[in-house]
């Protein structure tokens, strides 16, 4: 039974932005997708706003959409496209729900397209959680086997108090219907829990539905994943096991593949509950996750829930079985039947089977507390987690260590020197789970803690914490030695440590043990995912190390470049870099050399094993990538290795791979240091006739003053060794500059402070460019909307620049120019600038690939990180001008006239956190980043391409209401004619007293609101913060004051968040708000595929 | 219980039969023994694995590195012993967690003398098994120890599977019977089930009569030399031959049997070795495939509906049978209705004219999936289909 010939064309409806929940894996999934539909010869139409995705690069789709995906806009591109049906499932949440919107709203019936790999009927049943209870009911009459948990559905806060009491009192699981990533569910210990998580939980839920329900705080969670075909097969492509009992969000768990702890009978039992409730969901064609709940103490099985769809976890699990779940996903949709799609791997037997795994694949979660303080950073069922490493060992210890270092985060590594803290505060603290509690678990068993005790306090699986106590037992032994014998390191090896950790236990250099071990010849083997444990021969090269006897890695002819991606998404460092390293896979493929690439992030496009020539699933420390360094200069030449495409994580690496030998291809270490060195960068720029701002170290308060005051406030502060902007503040007075410096006194004991010159009002500049020695490249010359000081990563910004003229250009031209060749670039720079008071100063640079990269290859249709990876290799501009990859002539600074505005938006996790109390984080933005991910809104003007963007990543500015303003004294001068334009589109203008008076000066009538901290009015008369919670505002701009003020404004923006109004803390990003809304106002927004821009901007680039 | 922890347990080496040795720790029996060194794929259910009279003489490489989870427990075992005569394991488990867990493998291993090594590089191990075919090899620990010389012609003395006539060694003497059960999950009196069928045990695992007693049937299970005259002696509405351990080529006498079932057109199901005494009996070959099929997750196509099945094999042997056509037999027109999806190994066999069919693969399913379970009812309705003939 082959493909369906009704279906010519499908629209597939991308994840949109990154955030907490839902991240890079549905970039991999909708790209096998999109390709997968496109080889079977349909058109294929796609729909993301993330610009920073595979999927959305113009040649893999036929017309590709960076449009929001939100109804309205979908509506506009079906209009347009007429697709005959529209693939839902491999978005995530956001397409799913767009997708039934479009049913509700009669949209798909109205244009006659089909929804294929799922129906209405199902999604509903598998998302609505009184119908799922049903569906679970039902198998249960049918196989006997599973169950729900008891539980009662809410409508209202009354409705919630009464459930408590069917259920038998606290705890309750609260539980939003239709919210993404569990948003707004929690644990209620008390009724002060309950009326908030419940308040809230009622607010987030589109339908306005919680779900209460017993506590199974503690059970054994697993998660099956499962594929039907249209011919009702079934089969379970992968087990996982929650290394933390169920209480902790999956996204949030440690997680391991194969599960562990169950015999077959209970696995078998899993297994025909998964597959009767596939059934009775009525998945037909495609694939879906279901997570239970296991009883330790008698095996009793709750059903939890499932996702018709492709999901975090079939990313996992595609990554951990080597079958590729989104791909077939997308066959089945199409009308093919299991048995009728080969296995990639093996080739040679179909994908109507079960992979058996003969390795072990453990996920930890990569969490950002530190980047909201406030924020409580206990693990509960809301997921917190913004990436994930995974890591294959050949048994459980390998891979959980191998895991444990993927993660990249000091400390995340067990540790077994110094003396172990108090067993009893341990063992207290392991109770409530966070980041790092396995480490803590360790520190416990360090401190003496039996087995009993630790699962006591964790109901972490007593088989689990044994493998802890072993990993304990083999650090004694290594401690204990007299020496380093071939057996010790062999067996310290084998269970995962890193030389690294030997050295720390043996009080020896890291470098000493590596020689040590080298010189025992003691080296790892790599083996392969092949689906199958080796009964077949598997056909492609997807690896793992291992301290085993015989390594898989064939020898090759071609010469090798290895890649190194950027490990777990982390804020500061994402999908972006593995855009980059994916593209150099491809240009470096074409261009005939071997490519390997180096990952250890599951949900990412690069590691794919179709990305590459070779996949090396491993940890991106020093160590793991040595040794693969060395597995493949054992198979054949090896002409460099890439470290620039990847962020921060392979560029730290570059140095200490030269030093060992390792040929880096591009731009050398030495330059690296060149940039990134505070003192031999300003000789670059002195000699390059650049300013940088006014600067100086301090190591004191009466240091950092005398500098303030020599420079005048506000002054940027930041401790002098951290990167991503981590703890940099803006600051206005001395006053404020001693509360700095008091509040981090930890950071700064160590390490000086650095005190910028902070250029207020002026205007940031990002520039990416390529150099190859002789030649530059502007790739693009991004202007900031936000002012400088807040982080790049966090502002929005325009390409082309709309404020900035030939000469500024011609400026920034000459001094990229000037620092790419000062530093030694040989690939891409990126360079921010601010333009103040018309003096351009040199922020910093990177001399890698950076966030922007995606964004401005989208925007110009040029593949920069292509050319890239091809100068790194040696190739020139001109050469790459000429072979078409680069345009013929012009760059990104000579955009034609009527080149499309793209603007980027950052999307910010604000509505994930709540602080101790409950109360939900501030969103200022600030110099230190803390945005998950972006959009790209992209038109022939301005200010319908900043709508789209809003659209995109919150939700659409409102063209008509009221709109709240309030904003620091500073601001208040350019507040006025945006305020203006706003009454002249129609709206109310509500504002504080201050706000007002100076409003009403200048002509404009605005309704004075109460404050929050007046409380509510003799009359009743509501503050503003109730009328945001009432749902009376339709927007919000409140800057932030400098200092006072600050709490007032702490509740607006909260309660904004938490209503999902548009909330906009810059007056900067107010006023480009603003032509936003006057364009949506003006008419009818139309949608333009790239193909399109791109097919326009080579016409005028041309003409 | 202290085995593979930071200290290994003494040193054991496993040899095959072409020279490659492996060096682990010794797990489970100190000593030595041979057997047929096939590799075990599924990542569940060791105990039924172990217990499984088919792997008698079989040495077993687990290919998933953990093994020892869930400790051992008196419900899971598919007959009263351990029947493997090795158990090659990467990791054993330390310390069982399961609810159900009575005591640890490793225990149980030293109980029924089953020496194991553990520690090895199994995937390389399997590997080897994959491109050479499955082979003699041998497990030494202990004072079995000796230089590899020695040890590899140990090896090459043990016998070969190929001609092994072993179904009477794992069957059971004596007769005994597995009642129905009835809808109230209690036993049926016997003599009061609605079908009796006679199960001639040639290596049969307990959930084989357990499935069927589950569907009302009561099972007679008869020694593996039964007559024709001792399977009608029980007075069966169906025959049944089960899974077990050697060559097929070596059953005549079960075949000679079943033609005469075949003969008096009693409903007949045979499971694996039964399979492969249809295909016999009905003139088919049988032949020793290279590596064999074992694990959990084998994709097999019901070819009679097109649907697909995940399933649990153990097989060392196939049926030669055409696949694409129907062939003529003295016993009518026979076509192969399952097929192995991954090699196209022939997995099951049905009569057209007559209520006999067989399957290569194990419905019955410990470990492994249910999907197949379905062919149990099939059984019943053959017997439906007699009875209502009859009446």
């Amino acid at each position: 039974m082959p493909k369906r010939n009704d279906l010519k064309s499908v629209l597939v409806v991308g994840s949109g932005p990154i955030v907490i929940g839902q991240a890079a894996e549905f970039d991999y999934s909708g790209t096998q997708a999109c390709r997968v539909l496109k080889s079977e010869g349909l058109r294929v139409i796609l729909v993301n706003s993330n610009p920073a995705t595979i999927m959305t690069d113009p040649e893999v789709a036929d017309a590709t959409y960076v449009e929001p995906i939100t109804p309205e806009y979908v509506e506009k591109i079906i209009a347009k496209e007429r697709p005959d049906a529209l693939l839902p499932t491999l978005g995530g949440q956001t397409a799913l729900n767009t997708a039934v919107s479009l049913h509700e709203n009669g949209v798909l019936a109205k244009y006659n397209v089909e929804l294929i790999g799922a129906n209405i009927d199902s999604i509903q049943k598998g998302e609505d959680r009184d119908l799922f209870k049903g569906v679970v009911e039902r198998v249960r009459e049918k196989i006997g086997h599973g169950e729900s948990a008891r539980s009662v559905i809410c409508h209202s806060m009354e409705d919630v108090l009464a459930g408590v009491e069917t259920l038998g009192g606290y705890p309750v699981v609260v539980r939003p219907s239709f919210t993404m990533g569990g948003a707004g569910s929690g644990f209620a210990h008390d009724e002060e829990d309950l009326r908030r998580i419940a308040g809230q939980g009622l607010t987030l839920s589109p339908t306005t539905e919680v779900l209460l329900e017993e506590s199974i705080l503690g059970w054994k969670e697993y998660e099956l994943e499962l594929m039907r075909d249209k011919h009702d097969n079934v089969v379970v492509v992968c087990s996982i096991e929650n290394f933390d009992p169920m209480g902790v969000h999956t996204g949030d768990s440690i997680t391991v593949a194969p599960a562990m702890t169950l015999t077959d009978r209970e696995y078998q039992r899993l297994r025909d509950i998964g597959i009767a409730v596939i059934r009775e969901v009525g998945v037909d064609t495609g694939g879906c996750n279901i997570q239970f709940a296991v009883n330790p103490d008698d095996g009793r099985i709750i059903v939890i829930e499932m996702n018709p769809r492709v999901s975090r976890s079939s990313a996992l699990a595609s990554k951990a079985t080597g079958f590729p779940i989104a791909k077939i996903a997308a066959r089945l949709a199409v009308g093919y039947t299991l048995d009728e799609i080969p296995n990639d791997i093996t080739r040679e037997t179909p994908a109507s089977f079960e992979p058996t795994l003969d390795y072990v694949v453990v996920k930890v979660p990569r969490f950002a507390f530190e980047k909201f303080p406030l924020a409580d950073a206990t693990l509960t069922t809301t997921m917190k987690s913004v990436g994930e490493a995974m890591a294959i060992g050949r048994n459980f210890t390998e891979a959980l260590q191998k895991a444990l270092r993927s993660l990249e985060k000091k400390g995340s590594q067990f540790s077994f020197a110094g003396t172990p803290g108090d067993k009893a505060t341990l063992l207290d603290i392991a109770q409530t789970p966070t980041d790092g509690r396995i480490n803590t678990v360790m520190e416990a068993i360090r401190a003496g803690a039996t087995p009993e005790e630790l699962f006591d306090a964790t109901r972490i699986d007593p088989w689990f914490l044994d493998q802890l106590y072993l990993i304990h037992e083999v650090a004694q032994e290594i401690e204990a030695a007299s020496e380093l014998t071939p057996e010790l390191l062999r067996l310290a090896k084998r269970h995962g440590f890193s030389d690294a950790q030997v050295a720390a236990i043996r009080g020896l250099r890291e470098d000493v043990v590596r020689e040590v071990r080298h010189a025992l010849g003691i080296r790892p083997v790599y083996k392969t995912v092949d689906t199958c444990a080796a009964e077949f021969a598997a056909k492609t090269p997807y690896h793992y190390s291992s301290y085993d006897e015989e390594t898989e890695v064939a020898p090759r002819e071609k010469p090798a470049v290895i890649i190194l991606g950027s490990g777990p998404n982390r804020i500061g460092q994402g999908i972006e870099f593995d855009y980059s390293c994916v593209h150099a896979a491809f240009a470096l493929a074409d261009a005939g050399y071997e490519t390997v690439m180096v990952n250890c992030n599951p949900e990412t496009v690069s590691t794919d094993y179709d990305t590459s020539d070779r996949l090396y699933f491993e940890p991106l420390t020093l160590e793991d990538v040595l040794e693969i360094v060395h597995a493949e200069q054992q198979a054949g030449p090896v002409a460099g290795v890439l470290v620039q495409l990847g962020g921060q994580t392979p560029l730290g690496l570059a140095q200490a791979l030269k030093d060992a030998g390792v040929p880096i291809a591009g731009t050398s270490p030495e330059a690296i240091h060149l940039a990134e060195e505070r003192g031999a960068f300003g000789r670059v720029l002195h000699e390059a006739g650049l300013t940088a701002p006014k600067h100086g170290t301090a190591f004191s308060f009466e240091e950092a003053k005398a500098i303030a005051d020599e420079i005048g406030y506000p002054v940027l502060v930041r401790p002098s060794y951290v990167l991503g902007g981590r703890g940099m503040e803006i600051v206005y007075d001395e006053e404020s500059l001693a509360t700095y410096l008091e509040q981090n006194a930890g950071l700064v004991s160590e390490h000086p402070v650095l005190v910028d010159r902070f250029l207020d009002d002026a205007i940031e500049i990002d520039v990416d460019a390529l150099y190859d020695g002789e030649d530059l490249y502007l790739g693009g010359v991004m202007e900031h909307i936000e002012e400088a000081g807040i982080h790049s990563g966090d502002s929005a910004c325009a390409l082309p620049p709309i404020t900035l003229g030939g000469f500024d250009i011609k400026r920034l031209r000459a001094a990229t120019l000037g620092i790419a060749a000062g530093v030694g670039v040989r690939g891409l720079i990126n360079i921010q600038f601010a333009l103040a008071g018309d003096i351009l100063y040199v922020l910093e640079a990177n001399p890698r690939a950076s966030r922007t990269v995606p964004f401005v290859s989208k925007a110009t249709a040029v593949p920069l990180a292509k050319a890239a990876a091809r100068v790194s290799l040696g190739a020139t501009i001109a050469e790459l001008r000429a072979e078409g990859l680069l345009p013929a002539e012009g760059d990104g600074g000579t955009l034609p006239m009527d080149a499309p505005i793209a603007v980027k938006e950052a999307v910010l996790p604000w509505n994930r956190f709540r602080d101790e109390h409950g109360r939900g984080v501030d969103t200022v933005l600030s110099p230190e980043m803390r945005s998950t991910g972006e959009v790209m809104g992209i038109d022939a003007h301005f200010g319908t391409a900043y709508a789209k963007s809003q659209a995109g990543a919150y939700g659409a500015l409102p063209t008509k209401g009221r709109a709240f303003v309030s904003v620091a004294n500073r601001d208040k001068r350019s507040m006025v004619f945006p305020v203006k334009a706003l009454v002249d589109l129609g709206f109310e203008i509500l504002a504080t007293a201050g706000t007002a008076e100076v409003l009403r000066r200048n002509g404009v009538e605005a309704t004075v609101v109460r404050k929050h901290s007046e409380g509510p009015g003799p009359n009743g008369e509501p503050t503003i913060v109730q009328l945001i919670h009432d749902g009376g505002v339709e927007l919000i701009v409140n800057t932030p004051f400098g200092t006072g003020g600050r709490l007032d404004g702490y509740e607006i923006r909260t309660a904004a968040v938490s209503r999902g109004v548009p909330s906009i803390t810059t007056v900067q990003g107010f006023a480009a708000a603003v032509q936003g809304i006057a364009s949506l106002s003006a008419g009818d927004i139309g949608v333009r595929s790239l193909q399109e821009h791109a097919e326009h901007l080579i016409a005028a680039r041309e003409s | 219980m202290t085995a593979q922890n930071a200290k290994a347990a003494g040193p054991a080496v496993l040899v095959l039969e072409d020279g490659r040795t492996f060096r682990g720790s010794a797990y489970g029996a100190v000593g030595e023994t041979f057997g047929e060194a096939v590799f075990s794929t599924g990542m569940s259910g060791y105990q039924e694995t172990l217990t499984d009279p088919s792997y008698h003489r079989q040495v077993v490489v687990m290919t998933a590195p953990h093994v020892g989870n869930t400790g051992v427990n008196d419900d899971d075992p598919e007959s009263s012993r351990i029947w493997v005569s090795g158990y090659v394991v990467r990791d054993p488990a330390r310390r069982p967690s399961n609810w159900r867990s009575q005591r640890t493998l490793d225990d149980e291993l030293v109980k029924y003398g089953v020496v194991g090594i553990s520690g090895i590089d199994t995937r390389a191990l399997t590997r080897h098994l994959r491109e050479r075919g499955a082979m003699r090899v041998g497990i030494f620990s202990g004072a079995a120890l000796a230089d590899d010389a020695t040890l590899l012609a140990k090896v090459r003395n043990a016998p070969e599977m190929a001609g092994a006539d072993l179904a009477g060694e794992v069957a059971t003497a004596e007769p005994y019977v597995v009642p129905a059960i009835g809808p109230d999950g209690e036993a049926v009196p016997i003599g009061a089930a609605k079908f009796t069928v006679a199960a001639v045990d040639l290596g049969i695992k307990g959930m084989t009569p357990h499935r069927m007693a589950e569907r009302g049937i009561e099972v007679h299970v008869l020694p593996a030399n039964s007559t024709a005259e001792d399977i009608y002696a029980v007075n069966p509405d169906g025959v049944f031959f089960s899974n077990g351990p050697g060559d097929p080529a070596t059953a005549d006498h079960q075949v000679a049997v079943l033609r005469e079932v075949l003969g008096r057109g009693t409903p007949f199901f045979g499971i694996c070795f039964g399979n492969q005494i249809l295909g016999r009996a009905l003139g088919f070959g049988t032949y020793k495939l290279k590596y064999g099929h074992r694990g959990i997750n084998q994709p097999v196509q019901d070819r009679t509906t097109g649907k697909v099945e995940v399933t649990a094999h153990n097989h060392g042997f196939a049926v030669d049978a055409p696949l694409d056509e129907v062939s003529e037999t003295p016993f009518g027109r026979v076509e192969v209705t399952h097929v192995c999806l991954n090699d196209n190994v022939v997995e099951g066999l049905g009569l057209l004219d007559r209520p006999a069919f067989s399957v290569q693969y194990h419905p019955e399913a410990a470990a492994g999936p249910h999907d197949a379970a379905y062919l149990f009812d099939r059984f019943v309705s053959l017997m439906s289909q007699m009875e209502s003939k009859s009446a």
